[in-house]
């Protein structure tokens, strides 16, 4: 076994950056878990012989759009943020956050289409898996509005550009997550079919 | 030195604890003593271990207990040591796993030839079904669950008519064949559980489980719920009564078949019975399905609850000491709120069951009509 | 190379609420936490000394019928494993210990860490309010299996289990927020020197244990969650067609499997949650008294994080007789029985460990004797357990129950207080009372023995848990009541005992011995702080650098038998692979 080697050079505020990179990295690893496993229960509960599967509602095209598109703008704002270019880094950040409440926002109203066709969360399985799945994401992308809210007042005139830098990074780091967990629960939802898990299971 | 000297009694009075205790395996009433000799096997090897390290350790405390002048010797590691260590611990766990898995391999394949025997759990009771002359199990479904259905037979299959029912906990099994059981549940998680036999298994609703097993001993065995079930669950006795073929044949002839039980329920009543009694006759069912009968006999014999024989019109003595009737208004208040008073002599466990007032009036109506002839006779 | 800290410029907090209630200090934070769960363990023991009543004399007690019988089992499992062990450890000596292990001024998110003892709290106010509520508590087992647990027939069905899953939803955040702190700091946040092979079995013990929760806490997430839907919203992912007393329901589909298998996933992990901690602690305390270096530290360390790992796939050993698919069976013995192999590696080197030793027989010392002793016994009937054809017998009997209290709750609990004994000094500032420290351990250790050795034999007679009596069973003979009488009055001697420990943590901390900074001459880095008890900040105005590993105990030639950690190079005492300094280290 490797002893492990520490940074040299550490100040004080990159040690605190430090800190925030790999507990982000730690969280992205804990609400991985969390989705894998419900993707687990999805899974197997697909077996059951009442399983029938639900169209998913068009807006959820619209919803990815949207998540992609915010995932890019936090990008850019991440470059511009390391350029200390700070006006850019506003309106990107700005422009993300914006459409990650715009996704939330068309979440709500696939869910709302749904339940006018009168695909509620006990009506069947995959309708109950939809909403969950779909309700644990939303909370998660939630939850990056509220840090992205804290991030929002401090890249106007930042007194730690170096500092900020890194917390836009961060933002934009958990936008991607976020963005990776739709693409796989999105599949998942629309093409995940027990006829699927058979094949990959070799239960032909 | 006091902890040295204690650490050796336990280790000396644990072993002889086990060389005299009253309490061990059951004695051994199925095929499975390929089980037990693995048990001993495991009880030898973890044995050993536990004596030769707990005395290791008595011998270093006392040896190496602190003394003025003297100093701890410095080895931090022992490649080598470690080494040995790893492949003696190793050697041992495949000792005890291969004769487990070797066993296992067997529980996990019923001979073909088996009988089947199916067991249904419901809160709180047993019931049984045998194939019948056909051989062959009909289809079920929590669908069909009825009062007359109780086991969720389906009436449309031709292999389930012939099919022997039996409604009651104890069921006969013939000496020598091998049993394959299958297991089933309407409601929630059960196990049923015959120590002697040793295999067992849990029963869940939505799927049949299934163990093996042959009986090699005559007799008559309790089985235990060995799965939580709710409040009742202490209280989820069977029999299982294990005897030759041909004791077991005569057996299984005086059994109804579900072809039976429906005609019984279909044959139109006769001239005595109507009005009230069809309440009663719906009580009755009531009584079934609600799992009243667990614990409540008509025949008078004893259980967890009264006995309903008679039990209507006597004078009921409480655990405090108070007397009451038991009229209408005892045995509606009773079933509504089972918590608020104690009999003398019972366990205060009656769980509160949903009922109608429909359905309530048809249960009173059934345990009175079990009950004394005239409400103003109070003698028993 | 000089670690410059911004927090050195930090101010302390002024006012008595920030200093004591809403702190951000983890030292304050892991009082909080430990006093906690140990309140609420003593309603925990409470518990079980009901149960035990009913067990030893049935029917005796009429006030204990079976719906209170059973909420008692449920509550009494669920407070001690979750609320009291996994706390104790994990918020309790990871949060005091972490940060003065590895030479930090506190834990890299402190508003954060604060929150998380915040949130736990809340999580036991939900859990306690069960009691208060129509139909009390859940009763349907620690383990929640449904449909029973949300079906009329058992206790809580309709207000209890919903608050139990609330609060276990609640309190999984809390060790989430918690547990980034703990691994982010180990990672990030040690000094200069300490290399992660130089830091102490303990943080190794509690910093595994913390991935383990990360991974393992959400499996009981959303579970907690799914059933939490069938219950209120009668979805069926866990609930099969079921005719319920009668009542046709409108569920169908689902699988009681299906929660079991994402339960245990989470359930085995916790058990290693709970006991690699203890298993780092007792390393720690049997080097620092028997003043020796643990044998074989990187052995050690590797088979905490091999346990750690294989903790993973084990889970379905809880599940031999649960109607799974039965060939999982040779994939879980396997699985379980190999994980034997570095644990067992792990009892040896404790052993090794007193060989040759300087054995001072304090009350820290004849805390870590007895682990050895029940940590082996209740170690190895897991191998009866494990192996699934023995297993499938004793499942479900009082060898099961047995078995786990010796490993988790003796054993763990043992660790508890003999290192509470030990960073007692470090904490306050004062010893706790000798004497009510031996009295305490002799009741404690020879009272729990007695209580579960025996027990296991009515396992194997067959004796099923969970059962509010046995009236009426011919197969149990009357010596087997005899005996359920005796573990109870020994339980109910056991459990007042616990009330002298209570009252000699209270006396001591205002009126206890006052201690030196380090009186047991332990070389590890938090016995190394200017100030006894330490200060905001650990470590004054520089950080401490470490040049060697934690166990430098009786080094040939050394002037004391024992070399702090923080000590000048040429003190000697390094590890037995020395660290390599990079070659370019600036002055």
């Amino acid at each position: 076994m490797n002893a492990a080697v520490l940074m040299p050079g550490a100040t004080g505020s990159a040690a605190a950056s430090r800190a925030l990179d790999t507990g982000l990295w730690v969280f992205i690893g804990v609400a991985s878990t969390l989705f894998g496993l419900f993707l687990t229960a999805y899974v197997m509960r697909m077996d059951g012989a009442d399983w029938s599967t639900i169209a998913l509602p068009p807006q959820l095209w619209l919803s990815s759009g949207l998540l992609l598109g915010g995932s890019v703008l936090l990008q850019r704002a991440s470059a511009a943020a390391k350029g200390a270019r700070w006006p850019a880094v506003q309106t990107l950040l700005l422009a993300g956050g914006a459409c990650a409440m715009a996704f939330i926002g068309v979440q709500l109203w696939a869910w709302q289409s749904l339940l006018a066709a009168r695909v509620m969360l006990a009506s069947n399985p995959a309708a109950s898996f939809f909403y969950v799945l779909t309700a644990l994401h939303g909370l998660h992308v939630l939850g990056g509005l509220i840090a992205w809210a804290a991030t929002m007042p401090m890249v106007s005139q930042p007194s730690d550009p170096a500092g900020v830098a890194r917390r836009v990074a961060l933002c934009a780091r958990y936008w991607h997550f976020l963005l990776a967990v739709w693409v796989v629960l999105f599949a998942a939802l629309g093409w995940l079919t027990p006829d699927v898990v058979r094949f990959i299971c070799g239960r032909g | 030195m006091a902890i040295a000297l204690v650490l050796l009694v336990i280790v000396v009075g644990s072993v002889l604890f086990h060389l005299v205790t009253p309490w061990w395996t059951t004695p051994l009433a199925s095929n499975w003593k390929q089980m037990d000799d693995t048990l001993t096997i495991t009880l030898a090897v973890t044995g050993f271990f536990f004596v030769v390290i707990n005395l290791f350790v008595v011998y270093t405390v006392w040896r190496y207990r602190h003394r003025e002048g003297q100093r701890a010797a410095y080895e931090p590691e022992s490649k080598r040591l470690e080494r040995w260590l790893i492949g003696l611990t190793t050697v041992g766990i495949i000792g005890l796993l291969a004769p487990g898995l070797a066993v296992y391999a067997d529980y996990v394949r019923p001979p073909a030839d088996a009988l089947q025997l199916e067991i249904v759990g419901q809160q709180w009771q047993w019931r049984y079904r045998l194939p019948g002359a056909s051989g062959k199990l009909g289809g079920s479904d929590a669908r069909f669950v009825s009062a007359v259905n109780p086991l969720g037979l389906d009436p449309a299959d031709p292999a389930g008519q012939d099919n022997i029912v039996i409604l009651g906990n104890e069921v006969h099994l013939p000496l020598g064949r091998p049993i394959k059981v299958l297991l089933r549940s309407h409601d929630v998680l059960h196990d049923f559980f015959v120590p002697p036999f040793r295999a067992r298994m849990n029963i869940v609703p939505g799927q049949v489980s299934t163990f093996w097993f042959t009986p090699t001993q005559p007799g008559r065995y309790e089985s235990l719920c060995a799965q939580l079930c709710g409040v009742g669950h202490p209280n989820m006795r069977g029999f299982v009564v294990v005897e030759d073929e041909a004791t077991f044949q005569a057996w299984l002839k005086q059994q109804p078949t579900f072809a039976t039980t429906l005609a019984a329920v279909a044959a139109p009543s006769t001239g005595a019975r109507a009005g009230a009694d069809a309440l009663a006759e719906q009580g009755r069912s009531l009584a079934q399905t609600k799992g009243c009968v667990a614990c409540h006999t008509v025949d008078g014999s004893p259980g967890v609850g009264p006995t309903w024989k008679g039990l209507f019109g006597k004078t009921e003595t409480m655990a405090d000491g108070s007397t009451a009737l038991v009229d209408d208004a005892y045995v509606k208040a009773f079933i509504r709120n089972p918590q608020a008073r104690a009999v003398k002599g019972y366990a205060q466990i009656m769980p509160k069951i949903d009922l109608t007032d429909d359905e309530l009036a048809a249960l009173t109506s059934y345990i009175r009509s079990n009950g004394s002839a005239s409400i103003d006779k109070a003698q028993r | 190379m000089i670690y410059a800290d911004a927090d050195s410029q930090h101010h302390a907090p002024q006012t008595f609420i920030t200093k004591y209630v809403w702190s951000q200090d983890h030292k304050v934070i892991a009082v909080q936490y430990a006093s906690t769960a140990i309140l609420v363990g003593l309603v925990g023991l409470v518990l079980s000394n009901l149960m035990r009543l009913q067990i030893g004399f049935p029917g005796v007690f009429a006030f204990i019928n079976a719906e209170r019988y059973y909420q008692f089992v449920t509550m009494h499992g669920m407070i001690m494993v979750i609320y009291l062990l996994t706390a104790l450890f994990l918020g309790g000596f990871g949060n005091y210990l972490i940060p003065l292990m590895v030479g930090a001024r506190d834990m890299v998110f402190p508003y954060m860490n604060m929150l998380s003892f915040w949130v736990y709290l809340l999580s036991v106010i939900v859990l306690m309010a069960s009691f208060f509520v129509p139909g009390g508590p859940t009763g349907a087992g620690w383990t929640l299996y449904p449909p029973a647990a949300i079906l009329p027939g058992s206790p809580g069905f309709e207000w209890g289990i919903i608050l139990m899953l609330v609060s276990l939803l609640i309190f999984i955040v809390a060790t989430t927020m918690g547990g980034l702190n703990y691994v982010t700091t180990v990672l990030q946040a040690r000094c200069e020197g300490m290399t992660l092979l130089r830091m102490p079995l303990s943080v190794w013990g509690i910093f595994v244990a913390t991935i383990l929760a990360l991974l393992a806490f959400p499996a009981l997430f959303v579970s907690g969650v799914m059933m939490l839907l069938d219950k209120t919203l009668h979805t069926s992912f866990f609930m099969p067609a079921v005719v319920s007393l009668g009542q046709v329901t409108n569920y169908k589909g689902g699988s009681p499997l299906l929660f079991q298998h994402l339960f245990w996933f989470f359930g085995h992990p916790e058990v290693y949650i709970v006991a690699l901690p203890a298993f780092g602690i007792v390393s720690d305390l049997i080097s620092v008294h028997a003043r020796k270096a643990i044998f074989g530290y990187r052995t050690m360390v590797w088979a905490i994080v091999v346990i750690g790992g294989l903790s993973f796939v084990v889970w379905a050993h809880h599940m031999f007789v649960s109607g799974m698919n039965p060939w999982f069976g040779f994939f879980f013995a396997t699985s379980t029985l190999i994980i034997a192999v570095p644990t067992a590696i792990k009892v040896y080197n404790w052993v090794l460990t007193l060989w040759r030793g300087d054995i001072h027989l304090t009350v820290p010392m004849l805390f870590t004797l007895a682990f050895i002793l029940t940590f082996l016994s209740g170690g190895l009937t897991g191998l009866f357990l494990g192996n699934v054809s023995v297993d499938i017998p004793l499942s479900g009997t009082y060898f099961v129950v047995a078995h786990f209290h010796m490993v988790m709750g003796v054993a763990p609990l043992l660790v508890v207080f003999g290192g509470i004994y030990h960073w007692f000094p470090k904490v306050t500032g004062r010893m706790l009372d000798d004497r009510l420290g031996q009295f305490h351990f002799w009741v404690t250790f020879i009272g729990t023995y007695l209580i579960y050795f025996p027990m296991h034999y009515l396992g194997v007679l067959g004796m099923p848990r969970r059962y509010y009596n046995y009236e009426h069973y011919q197969f149990i003979p009357a010596s087997a009541y005899t005996l359920n009488a005796f573990i109870t009055v020994v339980a109910l001697t056991v459990g007042v005992a616990q009330l002298v420990y209570v009252y000699n943590l209270v006396w001591s901390t205002f009126r206890g011995q006052k201690a030196d900074a380090n009186p047991w001459r332990a070389a590890s880095l938090e016995w190394a702080t200017p100030n006894t008890p330490p200060v905001h900040g650990n470590w004054g105005a520089r950080l401490p650098v470490v040049y060697r590993w934690a166990y430098a105990y009786s080094v040939p030639g050394a002037p004391k038998d024992f070399i702090a950690q923080d000590a000048p190079p040429e003190a000697g005492g390094q590890e037995p692979e020395p660290y390599e300094r990079p070659k370019e280290a600036p002055a």
